[in-house]
């Protein structure tokens, strides 16, 4: 990881051009060429540095539901009730932290009516309560990390 | 939102093509050309359809491993200027106003904190509390203490 990369993954956070040749023109302010830059990024995807290059879309913006739900499970069921949330494909993440609501998972269904339904079936499949926590507003979603 | 759009999305759903004209390369998987596909993505940036397109740094990889779901209760007629406050420090990630759940959850307002170990992020997290003052009326941190799943998120009509 050189002081490229670094430049490279510092600027590249915040945007990138719509332009007819997008990566030259960001290229010149790294003073590489366009080439350099594009097998920069390939290495940094292959090596996993950067998850993704590319836009970022908005679910929300989409039409869909989008909600973070938590549930306290007991010790006893937690590897069973896991199952049965993750078999659901709106289940975009699950992770399990340390805190009596012990399972935190994000729901994406393809329309806003569709969460209460899963969260329904969840509760009634699982019997456990589900609190459902969907965002009342955004304040700021993103990051910049300085390397 | 029509079909070409979804159709955008689709193509560059997984990332930007790395090839010198990706605009060009979108349109072509699409069937369009590259003006247009500049034209729309142009106009989903400008809706909020696409938050910014850019470098998504693995910030695990990248040697933040601690990274902590800060949860915060103030009191509600605070939270705009709370949540404003939080969302534009550096370390903080994905700041929102979410539902309490009394007496189970009581904490409104959601920010990940982000740091290179977890005594980082308690550290940042404290700084945070002190920023607060008198609208800090309780707070914890939920480190993951293991992944159950990941995938990313679908697209609405992605039947897949």
């Amino acid at each position: 990881m050189d002081a490229i990369d670094r430049a490279i993954i510092n600027k590249l956070q915040k945007g990138f051009p719509i332009c007819p040749q997008p990566y030259a023109q960001a290229a010149e302010e790294f003073g590489i060429s366009e080439e350099e830059l594009i097998s920069r990024l390939q290495a940094m995807l292959d090596d996993k540095r950067l998850s993704r290059f590319g836009p970022l879309y908005n679910a929300e913006r989409m039409g869909g539901g989008l909600s973070l739900c938590a549930m306290a499970v007991p010790k006893e069921d937690f590897e069973q009730v896991a199952e049965q949330v993750n078999s659901y494909p709106e289940v975009a993440h699950n992770y399990a932290r340390d805190h009596e609501l012990n399972m935190w998972f994000v729901l994406a269904t393809e329309t806003p009516e569709r969460i209460d339904q899963v969260l329904g079936e969840i509760q009634a499949q699982t019997g456990c309560p589900v609190y459902n926590m969907p965002k009342k507003q955004e304040f700021f979603v993103g990051l910049h990390f300085e390397l | 939102m029509d079909s070409l759009d979804r159709a955008i999305i689709e193509a560059t759903q997984a990332g930007l093509p790395l090839t010198r004209q990706p605009y060009a390369t979108v349109a072509e998987k699409v069937g369009s050309d590259e003006t247009t596909v500049m034209q729309r993505m142009q106009a989903m940036q400008e809706q909020g359809i696409i938050r910014r397109i850019g470098a998504v740094p693995n910030h695990y990889v990248l040697g933040f491993r601690g990274n902590g779901m800060s949860v915060w209760e103030v009191p509600e007629d605070r939270i705009q200027s709370c949540g404003e406050m939080i969302g534009a420090l550096d370390y903080v990630s994905h700041a929102y106003h979410r539902p309490k759940h009394p007496p189970l959850w009581n904490y409104n307002l959601f920010a990940m904190v982000h740091g290179r170990n977890r005594e980082e992020v308690m550290d940042k997290v404290e700084k945070i509390a002190t920023l607060l003052g008198d609208d800090d009326l309780g707070h914890d941190v939920l480190f993951s203490t293991r992944i159950l799943k990941k995938t990313g998120l679908r697209l609405p009509g992605d039947k897949t």
